[in-house]
This record gives structure tokens, sequence and C-alpha cells, in this order.
């Protein structure tokens, strides 16, 4: 183990705000991508399940 | 055509990729999560302070994955459009539509991390150095590429701009790739070549995990977005209209 305390595991021998930003950037980038693919997904059954229905009535009418 | 060679075209078809992807992407997002963890911990409590950087390389963990795979996934996507112009398949255009946003935002992510590392090691957020420009252009490319296919209505001539877009816009990645050794660059030079790595093993082994991660994700995402991509494209097929229908019973 290299660090002796939590804070200067946090310090990141003053790299902090370099460091932790750079993680944080990637996570921040990892977590849209994953909530836009959901989205994206959810959206596409969404129209489709729509288009399903809205053809079903007009052939009923 | 030998018999043996049928299995692999049959999962050209959009209709039995989508239902292979559907099985493949737990897995690669299972790995994805695992090699994060145990990349994460050699990043931060194995690999050794650096001698001339001190803490402040540990960005490299993160940098060198996103910048890896900001190229890589333009080749791969420059691939598959290149495939579909050639060969009019339908799941080449998917694929490369699929693709292009996640190279886009590793792209961003290279730049972003590469800026707070270049803050404190050479004192500015951005230089006009041969590396840093080639992967901004990198970057406009992916948004080219995207608005370009937005753009255009059908999905096919959609396709067939893009491709050109991709296949022109490859010459960047060696350009990219070779700018430390053809330039004069503040950009340090490769870390890990074929002669060997002027790392600390520990390090290495580390940032290797990490590229191995970033792959799996990659892999993970690109297969659930092209699932979409596929039954948004193939609407009018019944398959698709079965497989709504189905989704929405279970709801």
């Amino acid at each position: 183990m290299q660090w002796n305390s939590v804070s200067e595991f946090l310090d990141m021998g003053g790299y902090a705000l370099y460091v932790w930003g750079s993680f944080g950037c990637t996570a921040l980038v990892a977590v849209f991508e994953i909530w836009q693919v959901h989205a994206q997904r959810s959206a596409v059954l969404r129209n489709l399940s729509n288009e399903l229905g809205s053809n079903a009535d007009s052939t009923e009418s | 055509m030998k018999s043996t060679d049928i299995h692999w075209f049959k999962f050209a078809a959009p209709q039995n990729f989508y239902f292979l992807a559907g099985k493949m992407w737990p897995w690669f997002a299972a790995l994805a999560t695992l090699l994060t963890v145990i990349g994460l911990y050699i990043s931060f409590f194995v690999a050794p302070v650096d001698a001339q950087q001190g803490q402040g390389y540990r960005i490299i963990f993160v940098h060198v994955p996103a910048s890896q795979l900001s190229m890589f996934i333009y080749l791969v996507m420059a691939g598959w459009a290149g495939f579909g112009l050639a060969f009019n398949t339908r799941l080449s255009g998917m694929m490369a539509t699929a693709l292009a946003p996640t190279g886009a935002l590793f792209a961003f992510l290279s730049l972003v991390t590469g800026a707070l590392w270049g803050k404190p090691m050479w004192g500015a957020w951005w230089v006009w150095d041969a590396r840093l420009t080639s992967e901004l252009i990198l970057l406009f490319l992916y948004l080219g590429f995207m608005a370009l296919q937005a753009s255009i209505d059908d999905p096919r001539r959609a396709d067939k701009a893009g491709a050109v877009l991709a296949l022109v816009g490859a010459v960047n990645v060696p350009i990219i790739y070779f700018s430390v050794k053809w330039w004069n660059t503040l950009h340090q030079g490769a870390s890990v070549s074929m002669k060997g790595s002027s790392m600390a093993s520990t390090m290495l082994t580390g940032m290797l995990i990490m590229v191995v991660a970033f792959w799996m994700y990659a892999i993970a995402i690109i297969l659930l977005r092209v699932r979409s991509i596929i039954l948004e494209r193939e609407r009018h097929t019944d398959w698709v209209k079965n497989t709504v229908r189905a989704e929405y019973a279970v709801e």
C-alpha cells in the first residue's frame, strides 16, 4: 500500500484536480452513454409500438 | 459456396445479428465491470508513483485507453462503412452508425483527460501540437459523420454519404498515431513499443487491463446501440413487429 492516509490518497500528491477530474469525466461520460443507449431503445420501442397500434386502428375503421 | 461458410454470413442478416447481440452484450458488460474494478485497483494501489510526474501520471490509466479506442473505433467504423459501400450489405451501415457516437465520446475524453494532464505537466490546457490537433480533427470527423447521416432521411443514402466521409477521414488516424514520431511535439512519445516498454511493469499491467476494460465496455455499448438501430431500420419487417409486440407483452 502506498498511501498513509485517506487524505493523502485524495490529495494525489497535489494533482487531485487533474487526476480526479480525468477519472470523474470518464465516469460521467460512461454514465451518460449508458443512459443514452437505454433512452434510445425505449424511444424506438415506444415509436414502433405506436405505429403498430395506429396500423391496427386504421385497418379496423 | 462451401457449407461451412454459411454460418458466418447468417449473422450478417440484421435479424440474426439482433438476437446474437442481445445474447452477447451482457457478457461484455460483465467483463468490462470486472476488468474496470481490477484495473482501478492496480491504477491507484499497486502501480508505483512516477519518478518524474509524481502521482499526476495516473491520468494515463484513462487517457491511453480512451485515445487508443478513439482511433481504433474510427478504423472499424470506416471498415464497416467501406464494406457496406462495396457489397451493399444492410448490417454494415448500421454498425458504422452505432460505432460513431462511442468513438466521438472517446475522442472527447482523450482531449479532456489530455488537457487535464497537459495543464500541470506543460503549463497549458491546450497547445496546437500535431498530436493534439490531429486528435481534435478526429473528434470533428466523428461529429461530421453523425451530422451528415442525421441530415439525410433515406438511411441507405445516408450510409453511402457517411461511408465516403469515413473512408476519406481514415487518413487522419495514422497521422495521429505517428505524429509524435514525424514532428517535434510537446506530447510524449509512445511508452509502449515493439522494442519494449519504458514503464514499470505494474504500471504497464494496469494500463493494459484498463485498455481491455474499455474495449469490453465499447463492445457492449455498441451492441446495445446497434440493436435499437436494427429495430428502427427494419421496422417494416414481420420479425420486428413480432419482437416489439413481445417486448410490450412482457411489461
